[in-house]
């Protein structure tokens, strides 16, 4: 890389940062995260009953005759009553928060029948929790305590995918390796949209106030391209930092509040590397297509809308998320993963979801590789044809005849 | 100074350059030389912008050759010229003196130079005070002004001016024009091209018109002039004119009577005789013709 594509690149590398858009979008994902964790805090803070510092007393009425002890429980007590009568007494005089009926048949049908005076959705988990206790530890009075803890916990279940080998496979998948290509790819989306966006915006300005003409008497076309298009990734490396550095901080206090469900977020390091490689190749592909669409319309309006036609195909990977879930390995899955447009999103995507076949990968990136070189120097020759043409948007005609005689 | 002295700033031969299937540039071939202010006129649409454009290795020819100081075109040719594009660009944005010193770096000059360089430009037209401002902040002509210190910037050998003086007002003309004059002074070759017949008939050593982006006139500015010398004399005086001898007519001009010859008759043969006359003559002139007039001329003859 000369000197000059090294300006270029710093010009536009500090002239984006210093965008308010770039800071705004930049800032607005760790805000929402934390907001959402924030309201996260609060909402389950409302739901959740408050830690119950006072037991609740609960009155019994024992129609079978063998739940006696352990009227002891984590936050309930448990008060026997020789009648319902009585029950209800003490209940309505305060002196239980509620009383239960075990009628004779309870074993042979499991039922048992809570009276109490709140209106409630639904009986209080830790109640219920409690009771669950209560009565197992009075059905299985003979058994030793193990037998009962395990009785109560009876699976924690531990699943672990092997490998051809028979070893240990080193991505385990399931949610949390699914997760993180998933967001991978989302991230790679917003890359695609903010620093096209910006490419874009900055070429229809300097062909508005006709700097172009004065750049391009002093580097050539594919400096220009190169600089704005590696000037602009660096910007939009930055804002992925900031993206996954706010990812590393709120997913252990996510975990911390939320359990276990973003807690197994272990990612294999060749998941990590593809991962990497497929986000950088994304993003030169589609910033170099922007490029172009950039020197080929006359306004950043047109331009938006002409570069709607290629970000569409990042989405689409996306709108068939829901399809490759079902169906990682699908021909269609397969050609969406070689189709260079696609292809980034797509293996994303997938990695989370299955492995994918060796051969697929590698076709993949090479497919990837060898479309954006062809890109390049198409869209050297396109922005050097069309960067001075103002007014009038060239024919698909006039693009192919430049492509060809440049 | 001038290492390249025998050599030209600019070499053009035979170039063409079509559009389209329409040839806007035409089998065109000229030469600048160094020390020297050089008119590109023609009319609208003759092909100028692209000419200029191809002389910067923004457009390429499809036939013909053009070298800058000796050197075949390329993107090192780029760095020793200096360009003030008819539309203006600059950065918004940015302010004065980084817009300067980012526009100079790309052409090569050292961004350790550039800050003291600017800022030795601006003090010389008085724009000092200015160098923190953002360019959407200054005048249009203020603006302009900055533009062309930033073509300057890195000492190009050769300076290709359109239209500098649009927009401008009279004393910042008479600024620009001093650093004109003093750049070629100092050996750099200047392209003007412009519609103001005057500037060019004042700062112009030798002209190059073009149409229809062919050559139609190309030489030293007083000895095209002196080419269309119509073969008459211009006479403004007091009193009573008499007959005068060897005249096919007259063509009176406000104050003034232009007196054409038939041919066989030399100016001083009209001067004797109006010695001899009771007039007091307050001027009298060979007609050579305006450089607007040659312009018009031409072109009318083109259509």
């Amino acid at each position: 890389m000369d000197s000059k594509t090294i300006l270029i690149l710093r010009h536009e590398f500090l002239q984006t940062v210093r965008r308010k858009s770039f800071i705004i979008m930049t800032l607005a994902f760790p805000l929402l995260a934390l907001l959402g964790l924030g309201i996260y805090q609060i909402v389950s803070g409302l739901t959740a009953p408050a830690p119950v510092s006072k037991t609740v007393s609960v009155g019994y009425v024992d129609g079978v005759g063998r739940f006696e002890q352990y009227t002891e429980q984590p936050g309930v007590k448990l008060v026997a009553y020789p009648s319902e009568e009585q029950a209800k007494a003490a209940m309505l005089a305060g002196s239980v928060d509620e009383y239960l009926v075990i009628p004779p048949d309870y074993v042979a049908t499991g039922k048992v029948v809570r009276y109490t005076q709140e209106q409630e959705l639904e009986a209080p988990g830790e109640v219920v929790a409690a009771l669950h206790s209560f009565l197992l530890d009075n059905l299985l009075e003979e058994q030793n305590p193990e037998i009962k803890a395990r009785a109560k916990a009876p699976l924690s279940l531990e699943a672990i995918r092997l490998d051809q080998t028979g070893n240990v496979a080193t991505n385990q998948g399931g949610f949390g390796a699914f997760i993180l290509p998933y967001l991978f790819s989302i991230l790679l989306i917003m890359a695609i949209f903010s620093s096209s966006g910006f490419l874009l915006q900055g070429l229809g300005e300097e062909k508005q106030n006709r700097v172009m003409e004065i750049l391009l008497s002093s580097v050539s076309a594919r400096q220009l391209l190169t600089g704005k298009v590696l000037g602009l990734g660096a910007a939009g490396m930055v804002q992925m930092a900031v993206w996954i550095a706010t990812i590393g901080v709120v997913a252990p206090m996510a975990s911390a509040m939320i359990g276990d469900l973003l807690g197994t977020l272990k990612v294999p390091p060749s998941m990590l590397v593809l991962g990497i490689v497929y986000f950088i190749l994304g993003y030169l592909l589609y910033a170099i297509l922007m490029a172009g669409v950039g020197a080929i319309s006359t306004t950043p309006q047109e331009g938006q809308q002409l570069s709607t036609l290629f970000t569409m195909f990042a989405v689409i990977p996306l709108w068939a998320s829901a399809f490759l879930i079902e169906n990682p390995g699908h021909a269609v899955a397969v050609v969406l993963s070689l189709f260079p447009l696609t292809a980034p999103i797509t293996v994303m995507v997938r990695l989370g979801l299955a492995e994918i076949p060796a051969w697929q990968l590698a076709a993949s990136i090479a497919l990837l590789v060898a479309f954006i070189i062809a890109l390049l120097l198409v869209a050297a020759k396109v922005f050097r044809a069309f960067l001075l043409m103002y007014g009038k948007r060239p024919g698909l005609k006039q693009i192919l005849k430049a492509m060809r005689e440049a | 100074m001038n290492a390249n002295h025998e050599r030209h700033a600019v070499e053009v031969q035979d170039v063409t350059k079509s559009f389209n299937g329409r040839k806007v540039v035409d089998r065109l071939s000229f030469v600048v030389a160094p020390e020297e202010i050089f008119g590109l006129i023609g009319p609208n649409g003759a092909g100028k912008t692209t000419m200029i454009r191809m002389m910067m290795d923004i457009i390429r020819p499809d036939a013909g050759q053009v070298s800058i100081l000796g050197k075949k075109l390329g993107e090192g040719t780029k760095d020793v010229i200096g360009y003030l594009p008819e539309e203006r660009g600059m950065y918004r944005k940015m302010r004065v003196i980084d817009s300067m010193a980012y526009l100079a770096s790309l052409k090569g000059m050292d961004s350790k130079e550039t800050g003291e360089r600017a800022d030795e430009l601006l003090q010389r037209v008085g724009m000092a005070a200015h160098r923190a401002k953002k360019v959407e902040e200054l005048s249009r002509g203020m603006a302009q002004l900055v533009e062309f210190l930033t073509t300057i910037m890195h000492r190009p050998r050769l300076l290709i001016l359109d239209e500098p003086f649009a927009n401008l007002d009279p004393v910042n003309v008479e600024l620009m024009k001093e650093i004109i004059f003093d750049l070629k002074k100092q050996g750099q070759a200047i392209i003007l091209s412009t519609h103001r017949m005057n500037d060019v008939e004042e700062l112009c050593d030798r002209v190059l018109m073009i149409s229809g982006g062919q050559r139609v006139l190309y030489g030293g500015l007083a000895e095209i002039k002196s080419r269309f010398r119509s073969d008459s004399v211009i006479l403004e005086y007091g009193g009573e004119l008499g007959k005068i001898n060897g005249i096919s007519g007259t063509h009176q001009h406000g104050r003034y009577l232009e007196l054409i010859l038939d041919g066989k008759t030399s100016p001083r043969d009209i001067l004797n005789q109006l010695a001899g006359q009771p007039i007091t003559v307050s001027r009298f002139e060979i007609a050579t013709p305006s450089l607007q007039e040659i312009f018009l001329r031409v072109v009318k003859n083109g259509q």
